[in-house]
């Protein structure tokens, strides 16, 4: 049978360096969806490009063919003029983006930007192209197209933008429709609905696709066929159910491995009251303006254990990350308190001295989300390390050097590198950085805002261990912050579901995942795609749980911005419902 | 490459797992970061000639004197309004090393003015190391050594005599000395004022940063040149012109800093929200070690480009009040003041050359804007 698109031997770099993509061949069939899979630097998302060549200016295709067969015709589109590509792009294959807010002009009506794809390839007259457009609206899921038509972008949620786009890039009906991360930015509820839409889209419509993505949990609920990327080079591909069944190749299984699963708990593991609290949120709220980011939330951290918050954005966590460590306020009526120990007195974070704050700060910290700005890059990581002891002036020159050695080794690194530049170091690496300066004054609680969110899926899974080493060899308690619930899972002993602002639920993980109680969990457990074909996403629960609080089922409706209380569903659980 | 059995794919290049911990992942960009800014800066091919270009034009000016053939205040009565005179090394197919042609002046009575003729039948050699006009180098030691001159009558005005028969070579490097250095001083007080205010603004915010960010509006609102003129025409005429310089550059300095101060505040505002910045706040250090620590050699490039980037606004804005006489007043020497006898249209088209020190002002603009756009593509090596 004729592949509708053959890449073959492809090969691009910079410059005059090695290339980045090195000898990368795949086929895509009429209908199909390819999967190509890889962590950042793996050449992914070039070599999807090349396909269209919008590959940035300094890059150049070294050697290699992309036969696009077209009607029965080959067209090769490494060679093709850029005139005659122009004919191509958007019409027989089309693209969807990373970053929905970044790939529409702020500028110009969603409606008028879609239609241009039809103005340039269908001559068709303005207002059978409106028409057109509509019906793609309606289809890819937008109520109400004919406000989406004269909206901008900036009126529409992320979810919905994603959503424009695949409308643009699908209304001419291309054959290829490639698609570059087109999840990786959304929740988790919004990416599983998105991805069921592009599942529905292509079966209706017989187009091929090519996802390229760095979750195996996407790829087992879409892909066909997959190919596994690693430093621009094909490491193993094949049809998805031998892939993903029986992965052969050494990376492939080394990437199942660190992908974050939702683990079946048999049985809920019973728990006793935990009294010995470190830190503890009481009534805690914060409005900015007119917006009520956190609405009356109570929480407790145990001593040496891990309480979890998970949310998607705009939950409000990353405002109770920032409260429960100072450096914001809440709003009058809240409290913060912490105990340095099972013996000492609570005191008020929201009401702390200069000296009393600079001793807590000493107490808890605060490990960042993106080890990109996390470290100041013109620092040596004997300086980024020193640093809080020099603040806190404890030690001399030659003891803050040797604590920054003891630091580097308690994350895994070498006391070799103290004289490097942060730049020099890998994500992962970074990410440990942050972690030894985090740890640099022996702090008891450390504040953990999505920590392996903006890391690669084998790195993430190193970094929960490390965090899961120094809690246990340091007795540390953690506050930590994910929206991943499988992340959570694995690390925390507790963990509250965070949704606009408030708790819905509350539990152990065993407890919460066995037996969620709350539509809004239940969504967010049936997003979480897993890396195993045979446990696709459940969209129904989904869309049950997913929406605004005031779509909910009658228990757990919000009416008219009053929430239902936090009930006792049983020992250790709670849920927000009427019932 | 091998391909199994059930039809798939697999790379049979060795993979070890493990590798990644203890590498570097960038071991390039594992340097200070002004080694790597420099690297990248060396690419700039235009900022780096512009860059050497401007270092000898200020090395030069400590020995201006010393490289003029003439002080500035020197005049031939005999020579006024000559015209440009060439170096020639040939004579008659003969090498006879650098020389001169004498220039005989002949009164033309129908028009008023002075003819110049050359006399090429004897060819004056160049002397070097030779006595002539007496100048202090460095601005310290008196000496009347020049690097060549013309000896005996015979003239060496390379870019010709100016209205009262001085050398408009030697004066322009002379001119060079204020010029050059006007910049330098309206760029200090400009970069004091716009880093403190910018700082004040983008750290504290509120009501300080709303009040200076109005005081910068309305700076920027007012008509420059009419300010300029205004606040000239306030220095006493009385003055020296050593303090009508200095008044000079600070005025010049005094109207530039908003500029700066703007992207100073608004680099301080998006550093405020780096990680790093965050990390240290909550590790309780105080605002000026957060400032001085973490936020200034963030931005410390950024603020070399951007005075590079503002230079020529000084030298220009000192040209344009010189040139209408009333900023830099002669006896002074400087580049506008040179110009100021350009002024008529008359002059120019009779005697061109009394309009060259425009192709060093152009020359120093342009090579400023070169090397603060090569600096400002350089600033951030860390991207790719």
């Amino acid at each position: 049978m004729q592949s509708l698109l053959s890449v073959k031997d492809l090969s691009i770099g910079f410059g005059k360096n090695e290339p980045t993509v090195d000898q990368v061949s795949f086929t895509v069939n009429a209908g199909e969806t390819l999967a190509l899979v890889g962590e950042s630097g793996s050449g992914k998302t070039l070599s999807c490009r090349a396909i269209l060549r919008i590959l940035p200016s300094s890059a150049q295709i070294r050697s290699g063919q992309i036969v696009l067969n077209c009607r029965g015709n080959d067209i090769d589109l490494a060679n093709l003029s850029e005139r005659k590509l122009r004919g191509i792009r958007g019409d027989r294959v089309s693209m969807i983006f990373q970053e929905p807010m970044r790939s529409l002009s702020p500028l110009h009506r969603i409606g008028d930007q879609v239609s241009e794809v039809l103005k340039l390839h269908r001559d068709c007259s303005a207002s059978d192209a409106k028409r057109q457009v509509l019906a793609e609206f309606e289809y890819v899921g937008l109520n109400d197209p004919e406000r989406i038509y004269r909206a901008y972008p900036f009126e529409l949620s992320g979810g919905m933008q994603q959503r424009a786009m695949i409308a643009m890039a699908t209304v001419a009906k291309p054959e290829l429709l490639i698609a570059d991360e087109p999840t990786t930015a959304l929740d988790m509820t919004t990416q599983a609905q998105v991805l069921g839409l592009l599942k529905n889209l292509q079966a209706e419509s017989g187009m091929a696709l090519i996802l390229v993505t760095h979750d195996l949990g996407v790829v087992a609920n879409m892909a066909d066929q997959v190919v596994v990327m690693n430093k621009g080079r094909v490491m193993e591909s094949g049809s998805a159910d031998l892939v993903l069944g029986s992965p052969a190749h050494p990376y492939t299984k080394k990437l199942f491995t660190a992908a974050p699963v939702i683990p079946e708990f048999a049985q809920p593991a019973v728990q006793t009251e935990a009294a010995d609290i470190i830190l503890s949120l009481r009534e805690v709220s914060k409005t900015y303006g007119s917006i009520q980011a956190v609405n009356g939330i109570s929480l407790n951290v145990p001593r040496g254990k891990v309480m979890a918050i998970v949310g998607e954005s705009g939950s409000g966590k990353s405002t109770c990350a920032r409260i429960a460590l100072g450096a914001e306020s809440a709003d009058p009526g809240g409290h913060v308190f912490f105990r340095e120990s099972p013996e000492a007195d609570a005191i008020d974070i929201q009401s702390l001295n200069p000296v009393q704050r600079c001793d807590f700060q000493r107490k808890a910290q605060m490990v960042f989300q993106d080890p990109h700005s996390s470290l100041s890059p013109r620092m040596q990581i004997v300086d980024a390390l020193t640093e809080p002891l020099d603040i806190h002036s404890i030690g001399t020159a030659a003891e803050r050097r040797d604590r920054a050695i003891e630091l580097l080794e308690q994350v895994g690194l070498d006391p070799s590198m103290l004289r490097r530049y942060p730049h020099a170091f890998s994500g992962g690496q970074r990410q440990r950085l942050s972690i030894a300066r985090a740890l640099a004054l022996r702090p008891l609680l450390l504040v953990c805002d999505e920590p392996t969110s903006a890391l690669d899926v084998s790195v993430q899974a190193q970094i929960l261990d490390l965090l899961e080493d120094i809690r246990d060899r340091l007795q540390l308690s953690y506050l930590f912050i994910s929206h991943d619930l499988a992340v959570v899972a694995r690390i925390a002993d507790e963990v509250a579901v965070m949704r606009r602002g408030r708790i819905v639920e509350q539990a152990p993980p065993e407890l919460l995942l066995a037996n969620p109680r709350h539509p809004y969990t239940q969504a967010l457990i049936a997003a979480h795609p897993e890396p195993d074909i045979h446990r696709p996403i459940d969209l129904d629960t989904v869309a049950r749980g997913a929406g605004e609080p005031d779509t909910w089922p009658d228990a757990f409706r919000y009416t008219d911005g009053a929430a239902p209380p936090l009930k006792k569903y049983e020992a250790n659980h709670l849920v927000r419902t009427h019932a | 490459m091998s391909i199994l059995p059930d039809g798939r794919y697999i790379d049979d290049a060795p993979y070890d797992p493990d590798e990644e911990a203890l590498q570097l992942d960038h071991p390039e960009l594992d340097a200070p970061s002004w080694v790597l800014i420099w690297r990248r800066f060396k690419k700039h091919k235009l900022g780096l000639i512009s860059g050497v270009f401007l270092l000898l034009s200020y090395l030069m000016l400590p020995f201006a004197g010393f490289i003029a053939p003439y002080t500035a205040k020197e005049r031939d009565a005999n020579h006024l309004y000559a015209p440009p005179q060439s170096i020639s090394f040939m004579h008659e197919g003969k090498f006879v090393g650098p020389h001169v042609y004498k220039t005989i002046a002949a009164a033309d009575l129908e028009n008023f003015r002075w003819t110049y003729q050359q006399d090429e039948s004897k060819p004056v050699p160049l002397e070097f190391f030779c006595a002539g006009g007496e100048y202090r180098l460095f601005g310290l030691f008196k000496t009347d050594r020049h690097l060549f001159c013309a000896p005996g009558d015979a003239t060496i005005f390379l870019f010709g005599s100016d209205r009262l028969g001085r050398d408009v070579f030697s004066r322009i490097l002379y001119g060079a000395q204020l010029s050059l250095t006007v910049g330098l001083i309206g760029i200090c007080v400009s970069f004091f004022l716009g880093v403190g205010f910018g700082s004040l603004s983008g750290y504290f915010g509120g009501r300080i940063d709303w009040t200076i960010q109005r005081l910068i509006e309305i700076l920027r609102s007012l008509p420059e040149l009419p300010l300029w003129l205004a606040l000239s025409a306030a220095v006493p005429s009385h003055w020296g012109p050593v303090a009508v310089f200095f008044m000079i550059s600070f005025i010049l300095g005094l109207l530039d800093w908003p500029g700066l101060a703007r992207a100073v505040r608004s680099k301080f505002l998006s550093l405020r929200e780096e990680d790093y910045v965050q990390a240290a706040e909550m590790m309780g250090a105080t605002p000026s070690r957060i400032i001085t620590r973490h936020m200034l050699p963030n931005f410390s490039s950024h603020l070399i480009a951007s005075a590079m980037l503002s230079i020529p606004a000084m030298i220009l804005g000192e040209t344009a009040l010189s040139f209408l006489g009333l900023g830099l007043r002669a006896p002074a020497v400087s580049w506008g003041v040179m110009l100021n006898d350009a002024q008529n249209l008359a002059a120019i088209e009779i005697y061109p050359w009394t309009a060259i020190p425009m192709i060093p002002i152009i020359l120093v603009v342009l090579a400023f804007n070169f090397l603060g756009d090569g600096l400002r593509d350089s600033l951030d090596p860390y991207q790719t």
